[in-house]
């Protein structure tokens, strides 16, 4: 019972950051590939209450950064002018979600200024809005992958539970060969098999095949094991006398008591698979520039001056960080309820 | 002996399969290392088919296959088409690189996560409980990729320790002494980031293994016979959760050597990774397939290992053996 608020705080947290990534465009206060080649690495907009008279201002509003002069990537703040957050201001314009065209942005400040809320990139791209786009690539991948993956282990876990004998031996078999190949080197290994220069919609494509089928056999194994045990429960075996098939045996009694499994095996998965996405963009095998991901937002800082001088450069990690502890606190949500049912 | 024979026997199959699985993936990808040369206007089109003909890769899969495994059979591996060489003799160094910072950071996370899961275990629920979880969860959530990044930063901003590479340069000129302690400031990183990567699930396990013994009544009774609480825990209820935890440790290994990928690659460590990397991007077939079946091969003499200690560590096992 003590675990409920935390849970509720990861459940909250989620559904925040994936709405935010699933209307990127109308959060993100900037086009993620639009350039500002006058502002390289500018620090993080800073948001003012306070005037240089001394006055209380309601609304908070910036001063917009100018390279400071004579020296290099360093900015300070021109005061002539205080430019006001406003809400809803028309843009750049954009889809949300890919279909609804707009232009209305959830905040930004008047024309000359601009706002960047986690700073600017080496091309002074918005560092923000990046990583807003950069989760629909990312967290889409682990998500579609995850399907992927319980899709496939579910049908190979069925068959393989349900038929038994020499199907089940060589499912196992196979099972076995996958859990045994450490996976980052098979991921990179396939990887090396695919051509290298594709669009970016068909390498997002492939990443999510691979990584999808990479994974299936650790789900596959644990949908074999509730349905063997499903499948000789008495009322099966009363449903079977009755006459029902075997595909309505499996969809009405054995299926169903996999769920739980399911749903925990999504939840440890899609964060494993987002990271894998992350992964591979880190190394330049994923998505290419300028295509934001996470992983390529992070690449970034394998060059030692950026590490060390541009912390905000650090900030796709933190929203990794905060989808992968979500995801595993609902995964021992759904664990610890599994375990409390069954024992 | 029997046992052991059979478990040895059941990874040899493992590891013929996963050589298939290999190949039939390299079969399956369009084009190769020698397409890239088919854009060169100074290479002609018979050259380049010369060239596939001379590795052998014009021929089908099933022959490619058994010249590998031929080749495999000499010692070989294979062949290397962007250093022309034998894949053997760009694994080896590789190879024991990888392994000797894989073994520290194992010896490393096991030596901190053992006593750290016992103490968590034996103060359920406690604030030091408490901390220690929500330690591992942060860890666990942060990702070897974000740790050495961390890492990267703690070090080049204090200059505490080199990073890059295994060792300074000059480093043949240095006495034992100055050799030892150039190796060891150039693992920090790597090692460490290693070990904090391993650390958390670890710790979660021995400790859910302990509290799990901690509860049954033959440490009920101990403790009812005035055996001391550090004696309980390390002599009576540790090598009763021994079992999973062995299982553990060869399992562990897998996620071991992908963690250990990455961080060879950002730490700049001459290990598997940086080469199965460079040789995945000029798509260097046998470099590849050498690799990830060396990094496969690894792993079931992880698994292997585990066996061999369960049957040690274990009586019961040992009786039921004997039983067979």
């Amino acid at each position: 019972m003590k675990a409920q608020p935390r849970i509720l705080v990861a459940v909250v947290l989620l559904v925040t950051l994936h709405l935010a990534i699933l209307l990127a465009g109308l959060v993100a206060p900037a086009d993620p590939l639009a350039q500002n080649r006058d502002f390289p690495f500018a620090p993080p907009t800073r948001l003012h209450f306070v005037d240089l008279r001394g006055h209380l201002h309601l609304r908070p509003f910036v001063y917009p950064w100018t390279p400071r002069p004579e020296t290099f990537n360093e900015y300070e703040e021109s005061r002539d002018r205080e430019y006001p957050v406003q809400f809803f201001v028309p843009g750049a314009a954009y889809r949300i979600a890919g279909l609804v065209p707009s232009h209305i942005h959830l905040l930004g400040v008047q024309a000359p200024a601009q706002i960047f809320l986690l700073g600017t990139d080496n091309y002074g791209r918005d560092q923000f809005s990046r990583i807003l786009y950069g989760g629909q690539i990312s967290v889409a991948a682990g998500i579609l992958a995850t399907l992927i993956s319980l899709s496939l282990g579910t049908l190979i876990g069925c068959i393989s539970g349900f038929y038994g004998r020499w199907v089940d031996e060589s499912a196992m078999r196979l099972v076995e060969l996958f859990l045994v190949l450490p996976w980052l080197y098979v991921l990179l290994g396939v990887r090396a098999f695919l051509p290298l220069h594709l669009s970016s919609v068909q390498t997002f494509l492939l990443l999510i095949a691979v990584i999808g089928t990479i994974g299936w056999a650790r789900p596959a194994r644990l949908i074999r094991g509730i349905v063997l045990s499903a499948k000789n429960q008495s009322y099966v075996t009363a449903s079977r006398g009755f006459g029902a098939s075997n595909a309505y045996l499996m969809r009405r009694h054995v299926l169903p008591q996999t769920y739980g499994v399911l749903w925990t095996q999504a939840a440890l998965l899609v964060p494993q698979y987002v990271l894998a996405e992350v992964t591979l963009s880190f190394f330049g095998l994923g998505l290419s520039e300028p295509t934001p991901s996470w992983g390529g937002l992070l690449s970034t800082l394998q060059q030692y001056n950026v590490l060390v001088s541009y912390w905000w450069m650090f900030a796709p990690a933190v929203a990794l960080a905060v989808v992968s502890l979500g995801y595993l606190n609902i995964a021992n949500a759904f664990h610890d309820r599994l375990q409390s049912v069954s024992g | 002996m029997k046992y052991l024979f059979r478990r040895a026997r059941h990874g040899i199959l493992l590891v013929i399969g996963a050589s298939i699985l290999c190949f039939l993936f390299s079969d399956l990808a369009p084009g190769g290392f020698f397409d890239e040369m088919k854009l060169n206007p100074q290479i002609s089109a018979s050259t380049v088919a010369a060239l596939r003909a001379q590795y052998g890769l014009d021929r089908g899969l099933p022959v490619r296959y058994g010249s590998w495994v031929q080749s495999v059979l000499r010692g070989e591996f294979g062949y290397s088409f962007a250093y022309n060489t034998s894949v053997r003799s760009l694994l080896m160094l590789r190879a024991r690189n990888t392994l000797f910072l894989t073994s520290l950071a194992t010896i490393l996370a096991w030596l901190i996560a053992v006593p750290l899961g016992v103490w968590m275990a034996s103060h359920p629920g406690q604030w030091v409980d408490r901390i220690c979880m929500g330690g591992t969860s942060l860890l666990i959530s942060l990702s070897e990729i974000v740790l050495v990044l961390g890492l990267l930063y703690f070090a080049v901003r204090t200059h505490a320790f080199p990073v890059g590479g295994m060792v300074s340069t000059g480093f043949d000129q240095l006495g034992v002494l100055g050799k030892v302690w150039d190796l060891t400031t150039h693992l920090i990183v790597p090692a460490a980031a290693l070990t904090l990567a391993s650390l958390p699930i670890l710790v979660r396990h021995v400790r859910a293994c302990l509290i799990e013994i901690l509860g049954t009544p033959f440490v009920e009774s101990a403790r009812a016979h005035g055996i001391g609480r550090a004696r309980l825990l390390f002599r009576h209820a540790l090598p009763a959760a021994a079992n999973p935890l062995i299982s553990l440790l060869g399992l562990s290994v897998g996620g071991l050597l992908s963690g250990s990928l990455l961080v060879e690659v950002m730490t700049g460590w001459p290990g598997l990774g940086p080469l199965l990397l460079e040789s995945s991007m000029s798509r260097d077939l046998y470099v590849v397939v050498g690799i990830v079946m060396a990094s496969t091969v690894f792993m079931i003499c992880g698994n292997l290992l585990a066996d061999v200690m369960l049957v040690i560590v274990d009586p019961r096992l040992r009786a039921d053996l004997r039983a067979e």
